[in-house]
């Protein structure tokens, strides 16, 4: 009995504080982020909050215009994605011809390569298109590279549907709609959702083309970042109220959508 | 009837002249540093007076801004109505035929009023192709309460002798104190500032006039070993780390007693709500060795408008405004003369309220005036610039370079090492661009 | 997808430097064997390998590990949970700042203060142990990763197994051996692919922090091809690196792909 509850003890405290370790670093950002710029730079737990920080960066820039941007591009650029990555995995999946391993393997290839690679020729399509500091454009782009994540998901997801309900669906005369409607769509949907999941926080914080890609109109909040990202003079008070002010949408979405995305996540449970 | 047609056709006018002032938008490709800050925070007065004008900012950190600028300007991307660029890249980008010429200022603007050395930085061929928001050069900055407990004085004019014993005298690691900090971060405009200065000072140069490199002359070994030992000794530690503005937040919160720098860190240093030595830093030229000569730098941040502007002389208009004497007093009046936009007008520093809240003036005057990028070094040399080579390739040697002797000071390889490497690749550079035959 | 790449493979034949319009022109191989001759390239792969493998490493034995204890159950997990899978969220630049400046840093960082109150000098993490400090920041993004697909693959294991299993007699190590990480062997193979994936072309953590450095300490393919292309604008030589980078991943996911293959096929 005791040695049970000394056992269940050491639990609680392994669990939680490796937790409490892990969250330190985001822990210490929030906090810094209510300091003064003096307090910031003596570390201390106690001292009364305020707001400084937060009121200077919205001085600065205009919060609500990037966070806006960064809430279209991630949910649009997931829709697009799965608009195109559902037929092609659905095909890929239920049939499958010799190339298709090569095919996801040429795809997730090109995932890796470097970004800066072709930033050129997508800088120069852009600029003929129009499509330069608009949100339009960098949907699309960030479309573009998660598709291949996307459609691997996705297809891996199909793949787990066992073949014989859907070819007894077929035998039943439904006919290709009814059986994404009825039979797919249910058995796939927590796949998808957690795909969808990682989609939206992938493109939110992907910086790299956002802060190639635009300027004013279409900026989302990697590039709001971009503007405290080197030092000047005391900055750890307005670095931590950016960060904050970045971070929190998307951390937030992510703590509310957690069990969504633990059961989705689950390859391999659906069996 | 006829009075109702008149009001009429008023109203149409009205109307239709509503439709064609229709706000022309100026996008402004701009830096994150406090200067840049403080004019975005006026920028709304620009606005108010030139209803006209809407403005757009996009502001970014230096590489980021480099990166964007030249990706914009040699693509014709037309993201950008105004840019921020230095005096390095001024001439090369008029040379490649991206930016738009500066003419037609308004006689107020008093062009002969700012510096000539930046005026002839900025142009290309007799014309002027960007307008300076400030400029700087470099100096020695100071504790004078260390300096005062050590029962320490500096001279006028210090040299790099006198910077190693104070340094030894200063460090106090225990208190968390380091003698002096540099830069050491890798990069053409971070370390390679600073160590091209040392280098000159020292007899050094980059090339003689055949464009032969000089990375592995003895010049180049002496003053490297000189800055390696030094930081290494009396530094903070990770001082690979730190560039200018690392090295601004070490100073600023009192952990470092000397500093060779940009004349324009001086402004925050004063400012008590960004630094906690604001009544306790004083200034000095900047140090030297064996030869007087290009001991300190010429830099200046300044204004363009881009070939592919889509509102170029809105553009323009916004940076008369903005590098023009009355925004020099906007600042004054709103954080103070010690935080105007330093270095770019002799009116500045004949100013008696600027010269009295700012003692930092007459010497970052003095180094703005000595500081000729037409004769940097001890010998003659075939470029023009004292911290940086005038070409489009020293961008990619002066940062590799800057990577090699990052290297020595992180103590991964030897500086003789790391000058050999340098040296292969400044050669390999030369020969590519067709200068060294 | 098909543009972007047909520009890139011809820009990597010619000669583009930005800054300098002037010099252009057919150069055939000559981009490609410049990257090679760089003293930066080899340092640079063997740095891609060993981060790659070391965040891998540390990221799937700790996640196991802390699949297990979350499995296990203690009070108040669900809260603890969203902790754990917090760094997950943050984008990689905050987090790549956060660390650099209020952890790491030599001078201001609270490891430093910590060490101070020991009486130890402090400890430049970017200066002495550059590699180390990348994998532990990026360790720190992609654990979170790593935990939940098999935490998530854990609760599917079979409850009557484990029973069957400890009636038999199995002790802890036995019961972990045996049964929970064969049964956690696809869920590897995925976090494997997605991590690798990611990790290859790492890029805004080392920009931030060390910069590549000192000297080549840092420098993975990512960042070199970054610095060449963009920080020297040499756009042939950048669009080199780029297709070279993706016959490197063409080899690596084929090289995975043998692991994953069972993941892949799904019902495998």
């Amino acid at each position: 009995m005791e040695a049970r509850r000394l056992k269940s003890l050491a639990f609680v405290i392994l669990g939680w504080g490796t937790a409490l370790a892990i969250f330190f670093p985001i822990f210490w950002m929030g906090l810094t982020a209510f300091k003064t710029e003096q307090q910031a730079y003596a570390p201390g737990l106690l001292f009364p909050p305020t707001l400084d920080s937060f009121r200077e960066v919205f001085a600065r820039s205009n919060y609500l215009a990037f966070a806006l941007n960064s809430i279209y591009l991630s949910v649009g650029s997931t829709l697009i994605c799965f608009a195109l990555a559902i037929p092609a995995a659905y095909r890929m999946a239920f049939f499958p011809t010799k190339r298709t391993q090569s095919t996801l393997v040429w795809m997730l290839s090109t995932k890796m390569m470097p970004s800066v690679g072709v930033l050129l020729p997508v800088y120069l399509l852009s600029r003929d298109l129009g499509m330069l500091d608009n949100i339009w454009g960098l949907i699309a782009i960030s479309a573009l590279m998660n598709l291949p994540i996307a459609v691997w998901m996705t297809y891996t997801y199909f793949c787990e549907i066992p073949a014989p309900i859907l070819e007894a669906a077929r035998v039943d005369g439904a006919g290709i709609l009814t059986e994404i409607r009825h039979v797919l769509a249910p058995m796939a949907l927590p796949g998808i959702a957690s795909t969808a999941l990682l989609l939206i926080i992938l493109s939110w914080n992907e910086a790299f083309w956002s802060i190639n890609l635009t300027s004013a109109k279409a900026a989302p909040l990697t590039v709001f970042i971009a503007a405290y990202s080197s030092p000047e003079g005391l900055f750890w008070a307005k670095l931590s109220a950016a960060s904050l002010l970045a971070v929190a949408p998307i951390m937030a979405m992510g703590w509310l959508a957690q069990k969504q995305l633990v059961s989705g996540l689950t390859f391999g449970a659906v069996k | 009837m006829k009075s109702a047609f008149a009001v009429l056709s008023v109203a149409l006018l009205g109307l239709a002249s509503a439709v064609c002032a229709e706000p022309k938008t100026v996008t402004i490709a701009a830096v994150n540093n406090p200067a840049m800050i403080e004019l975005k925070k006026l920028s709304p007065k620009f606005e108010a007076e030139n209803p006209d004008i809407k403005l757009n900012w996009v502001v970014v950190e230096e590489n980021v801004l480099r990166q964007r600028v030249t990706t914009d300007l040699s693509t014709g991307g037309g993201q950008f109505d105004l840019v921020f660029l230095g005096l390095y890249e001024a001439p090369i980008f008029a040379k490649s035929g991206w930016l738009r010429e500066i003419k037609d200022i308004p006689a107020s603007y008093d062009l002969t009023d700012v510096f000539k050395s930046l005026q002839d930085g900025l142009s290309y061929e007799g014309k002027l192709y960007a307008l300076p928001f400030y400029g700087e050069s470099s100096m020695l900055m100071y504790r004078k309460d260390l300096f005062e407990a050590k029962k320490l004085t500096m001279p006028e004019q210090p040299t790099y002798d006198d910077i190693s014993k104070f340094a030894e005298a200063l460090t106090d690691k225990q208190a968390g104190i380091y003698g002096i900090t540099l830069r050491g971060k890798p990069g053409w405009g971070e370390n390679m500032c600073f160590v091209t200065t040392l280098v000159n000072t020292f007899g050094g140069a980059w090339f003689d006039m055949n464009w032969n490199p000089l990375v592995d002359s003895p010049e180049w070994k002496k003053a490297v070993t000189f800055y390696v030992d030094l930081l290494k000794k009396y530094g903070p530690p990770g001082a690979t780390a730190n560039g200018f503005n690392e090295n601004l937040t070490l100073f600023a919160s009192g952990k470092a007693a000397m500093w060779i720098d940009a004349t324009v860190a001086a402004a925050t240093l004063y400012d008590k709500k960004e630094s906690q030595v604001a009544d306790k830093v004083a200034f000095a030229s900047a140090p030297i060795a064996a030869t007087p000569k290009g001991s300190h730098w010429l830099w200046s941040w300044a204004f363009a408008v881009p070939k592919s502007a889509k509102a170029p002389d809105a553009a323009q208009k916004f940076a008369v405004w903005a590098t023009s004497k009355e925004y020099i007093k906007m600042v004054a009046a709103d954080t103070g003369w010690a935080t105007v936009p330093p270095g770019t007008r002799k009116s500045t520093y004949e100013n008696p309220d600027y010269v009295k809240a700012a003692p930092f003036a007459p010497v970052a005057l003095k180094a703005m005036n000595t500081a000729d990028p037409n004769d940097p070094c001890k010998n003659p040399v075939p470029y023009h610039g004292v911290q940086l080579v005038g070409i489009p390739e020293f961008q990619s040697f002066g940062t590799v370079v800057g990577q090699s002797i990052a290297g020595a000071l992180a103590g991964n390889m030897t500086v003789d090492q790391a000058l050999k490497a340098g040296q292969a690749a400044t050669t390999r550079a030369v020969k590519q661009a067709g200068l060294l035959k | 997808m098909i543009v972007p790449l047909g520009m890139t493979i011809y820009f990597s034949f010619i000669r583009y430097i930005l800054v300098n319009p002037d010099a252009k022109g057919f150069v055939g191989l000559d981009n490609y064997r410049f990257l090679w001759k760089d003293p930066s390239f080899v340092p640079a792969v063997l740095n891609t390998v060993v981060l790659i493998g070391s965040v891998l490493a540390i990221t799937l034995v700790l996640g196991t590990l802390m699949a297990v204890l979350y499995g296990r159950g203690f009070p108040g997990r669900n809260v603890a949970l969203l902790l754990v899978i917090a760094p997950f969220f943050v984008m990689p630049t905050v987090s790549a700042l956060v660390w650099k400046n209020m952890i790491m840093h030599p001078v201001y960082g609270l490891l430093a203060r910590g060490f101070a109150l020991i009486g130890q000098p402090p400890v430049d993490w970017f200066g002495a142990h550059p590699m180390m400090s990348i994998i532990i920041i990026l360790s720190w993004e992609w654990f979170p990763f790593a935990f939940l697909v098999l935490y998530t693959s854990l609760k599917s294991l079979d409850q009557e197994q484990t029973e069957a299993a400890v009636i038999d007699g199995a002790n802890s190590v036995q019961l972990f051996l045996r049964i929970i990480i064969p049964h956690l062997k696809r869920a590897m193979g995925v976090v494997i692919m997605i991590e690798t994936i990611f990790l290859l072309s790492i890029f805004a953590e080392i920009h931030i922090t060390t910069s590549g450095g000192p000297g080549t300490a840092t420098t993975n393919i990512a960042y070199l091809v970054y610095s060449l292309g963009l920080q020297q604008f040499d756009v042939g030589i950048g669009s080199a690196g780029g297709i070279l980078a993706v016959v490197v991943a063409n080899v690596a996911a084929l090289f995975l792909l043998r692991i994953t293959a069972k993941s892949l096929r799904g019902d495998g």
